[in-house]
């Protein structure tokens, strides 16, 4: 009786929500070809990389999740705001979901763009569970194109990431072979001086540090929506039309420098969310993040999607051509990126002072915003003829440029092209030291790994700033879930807003977070393996709406079972 | 019966409700793994090799290293041993138990017992030892041991790598051993008792975890020891070519 009621309520509930859409997807056991090496992994419907969710905004979905694995799987919907119960983190959101159960997610889509949804149970997701999503916006988006493709960038590695977390942790550099040699001593010999040389290989001896260390884990091959470079992924198109690439980097622990020579893009939105449109040559998608590009191709020639990890020592290759089988060059990798003293700007016990003025920018919360906007990059390039970007370490060996001399984006070039939220001043700030021990690979936020961790507690309601001091020689992404991290690049309301936020080593970052989601949620690096050595915090949001309560146990599947 | 209904039932609902609201606003603790130390295995064998020696003498060597635990707390198997194909007999067979804790940023202290049972008198002794990674990238094991008796000596490991390339690597290593007190049973003479200094060429064939190596040893003994070596008729130095590779699993 009361069984009927409720569903007659509920029936009579769903027209007022609008749209309602079912999807099923099953966790799988399936082998991945690179290529270059074929692999046992976990994907989804069969696949890795799992389909594309399309959702509508506005939409109600229920996503069943069937888990074929015979161990415990989840589904975390990266960068969708959602009731926390539908998060996917097991033992924040909810227990997990068995072996040949079936999970079913439900909630309302009130955003829109490019996201994606992988496993965050155990290493799954390295091994290959993820998968795209586009949600479709209610309204008319501020740009237009012909054609749409999602770009989907990984960095599969041979080895499996049980293995691979073992090795970082008894030889850290188990997996760098961008090490300085007695080669490179020489050629900086002849390059910079004998005494200056001996000087700087003792200054780094002395840190016990790498200027190697960009890339922890080399000897990936790069692919683009589950192919390998040789494998070449094409997308087809015709010359004139617009083409938007959704590119997302659901990598393990790989940052991609992106560019397609002979086309200009114009980035329209990151993170899911739409910026002003930016023209760049090449940009930087740290792990996690998402970039949609638009590119008009107006040649009948095929163009190479080329994307060389930060570290150089792997490369992502796809094609966009006017037919099946064309091919343009493919470039060959650039010289690796050495660290500098720079990057080592944060370490506790440097001299900062020797530092120059070492990130002054995003130092200073009190500056005066308004200069960012027409910023002079020229102006800001290193005496050296370094190139110079406000949210790197000045001096940083890191800072990307294009290959083609032209514009690499930065951060500071995003601006939201919408405000979500109204400007208010934030009610306290929270420092988050990046911390880690490359030695011991042991990466922690505060010097504490998350097994010894109290959780972050917030307010309903309030807004709070974060302030991520990184103080290793690694880059961070800090993806904060459940709320919007609104990126502090200068631009007051139109910061842009994202769910990943990269934080370069010796930098100081600020970002903003609306207070608005209850319950509890994971904030962590993106990195696989710096997650699972303990860079990851529970987040605890404290009062919020009765209605989320209601919500929750109108679902018990949620939260029954081992709680 | 009908009385008993209304009751279950409220109890039932109140105990649904409960965990959900609790579970809103408190913390769900988080039993996954991920909360959880990470424990780590590993087995290597930093040296294993068959070494001929400048007076024709065959021996095979091993150095190797089995431990499982944490960042907190590791439990170290250390294996060491010289076999002598023509005596068929084991020159050196040395045992440690030792658990290990960090105690700075690149140091780890170690400590437990190490068995001595080559072919001859056996031995045991309690070790205390330092490991890590000194500035200017050498690699440190310093140790002092008791023995049973009371004998006390130490060694100390240094080990650098010098990168030819990402994969040639030319290793030296030096091992230094003293002791505090005589015991005349093994040869083991008051002061320094003996050096061994190493330089081996390796490749990486197999990621890290096979890297094949050719190289020389020196080793030497000194006073007292040197002494009690020529009284039982063996050599005070000898020369080695060695061949061999470095494992890691």
């Amino acid at each position: 009786m009361m069984r009927t009621l409720v569903a007659g309520a509920l029936s009579l509930l769903l027209p007022a929500i609008g749209l309602a859409g079912e999807y099923n997807l099953t966790v799988d056991r399936v082998t991945i070809d690179t290529g270059e090496f074929v692999k046992e992994g976990v994907g989804y419907n069969g696949t890795s990389p799992g389909p594309t969710l399309r959702f509508k905004e506005g939409e109600e979905v229920s996503i069943n999740v069937t888990n074929n694995l015979d161990e415990m799987t989840s589904i975390h919907w990266h960068g969708l705001i959602l009731p926390f119960e539908q998060d996917g983190v097991p033992g924040i959101s909810f227990p997990g979901i068995k072996p040949g159960e079936t999970f079913t997610y439900r909630f309302p889509i009130t955003q829109s763009g490019t996201y994606w949804f992988h496993s965050h149970s155990g290493f799954q997701e390295p091994e290959g569970a993820s998968g795209s999503i586009i949600i479709e916006p209610e309204g008319r988006e501020p740009f237009r194109y012909d054609r749409e493709y999602v770009v989907q960038l990984t960095d599969k590695h041979p080895h499996a990431s049980e293995r691979v977390m073992r090795n970082l942790k008894i030889t850290p550099d188990y997996y760098n072979r961008k090490q300085q040699t007695v080669g490179e001593f020489f050629s900086d010999v002849s390059e910079n001086g004998f005494l200056s040389t001996v000087k700087e290989r003792l200054a780094w001896g002395d840190m016990r540090m790498m200027q190697a260390d960009v890339e922890d884990l080399q000897g990936f091959t790069g692919m683009i929506n589950g192919k390998g470079p040789e494998q070449n992924w094409t997308g087809l198109f015709e010359p004139g039309e617009r083409i938007r690439l959704r590119f997302i980097n659901s990598s393990a622990m790989t940052y991609f420098d992106i560019r397609i020579p002979g086309l200009k893009m114009t980035v329209v939105q990151a993170d899911g969310n739409n910026v002003q449109p930016v023209n760049v040559d090449e940009f930087r998608i740290g792990v996690a993040e998402t970039y949609d590009v638009i590119v008009r191709p107006k040649d009948e020639q095929a163009y190479t999607i080329f994307a060389e990890s930060m570290g150089r020592s792997g490369y992502a290759r796809a094609t966009l051509a006017p037919e099946e089988g064309m091919e343009a060059p493919v470039p060959g990798l650039r010289e690796p990126a050495r660290l500098t003293m720079a990057d080592m700007g944060g370490m506790p016990g440097m001299d900062h002072g020797d530092m120059g003025s070492a990130n002054k920018m995003a130092e200073m919360p009190d500056m005066d915003h308004s200069n960012m906007e027409g910023m002079d990059h020229s102006a800001m390039m290193m005496p050296e003829g370094g190139a110079s970007d406000p949210f790197y370490a000045k001096g940083s060996g890191l800072v990307p440029t294009a290959a083609n001399g032209g514009k690499f984006l930065s951060y500071a070039d995003l601006k939201a092209q919408k405000p979500l939220y109204e400007e208010r001043e934030p009610a306290r700030e929270i420092e988050l030291r990046l911390t880690g021990n490359m030695e011991r690979y042991t990466w922690s936020i505060n010097g504490v790994k998350y097994e010894d961790a109290e959780p972050i507690r917030l307010k309903y309601g309030e807004r709070v700033r974060f302030k991520f001091v990184n103080e290793t020689m690694m880059t961070h992404p800090m993806h904060l879930h459940g709320m919007w991290s609104i990126l502090d690049v200068g631009a007051g309301q139109w910061n842009p807003i994202k769910h990943t936020v990269s934080v370069q080593p010796g930098t100081t970052v600020y970002m903003e977070t609306e207070v608005d989601a209850p319950g509890q949620w994971a904030f962590h690096c993106h990195l696989t393996y710096h997650m699972a050595a303990g860079m990851f915090r529970k987040v605890i949001v404290e009062g919020g709406p009765e209605s989320t309560q209601a919500a929750f146990s109108e679902q018990p599947s949620e939260i029954g079972g081992d709680v | 019966m009908k009385l008993w209904m209304p009751l279950i039932a409220s109890a039932v609902v109140s105990l649904s409700v409960i965990p959900a609201l609790a579970s809103a606003q408190e913390r769900m603790p988080d039993t996954t793994q991920r909360k959880q130390p990470l424990k780590v295995w590993g087995a290597q064998f930093e040296e294993l090799e068959y070494r001929y020696s400048d007076s024709d003498e065959e021996i095979g060597v091993w150095d190797a290293d089995f431990f499982y635990g944490t960042d907190n707390f590791k439990a170290r198997w250390l294996s060491s041993g010289e076999y002598s194909f023509e005596e068929q007999a084991y020159e050196k067979l040395e045992n440690q138990l030792v658990g290990q804790i960090p105690i700075s940023t690149f140091f780890d202290a170690k400590a437990g017992v190490r068995f001595d049972t080559p072919e001859g008198p056996d031995r045991t002794y309690a070790v205390l030892g330092v490991a890590g990674l000194a500035p200017q990238w050498f690699e440190i094991d310093a140790n002092l041991y008791v023995s049973k008796d009371g004998d006390t000596s130490a060694d100390l490991d240094a080990e650098y790598e010098l990168l030819l390339t990402n994969y040639w690597i030319l290793t030296a290593t030096f091992d230094a051993t003293a002791a505090f007190s005589e015991d005349r049973e093994i040869g083991v003479g008051k002061g320094l008792v003996s050096t061994e200094t190493g330089l081996r060429l390796s490749y990486d064939l197999v990621d890290r975890a096979f890297s094949p190596y050719v190289g020389v040893v020196h080793e030497r003994k000194y006073g007292d020891t040197a002494d009690f070596a020529r009284a039982d008729g063996g050599s005070t130095e000898d020369w080695f070519v060695v061949v061999g590779a470095r494992l890691s699993f």
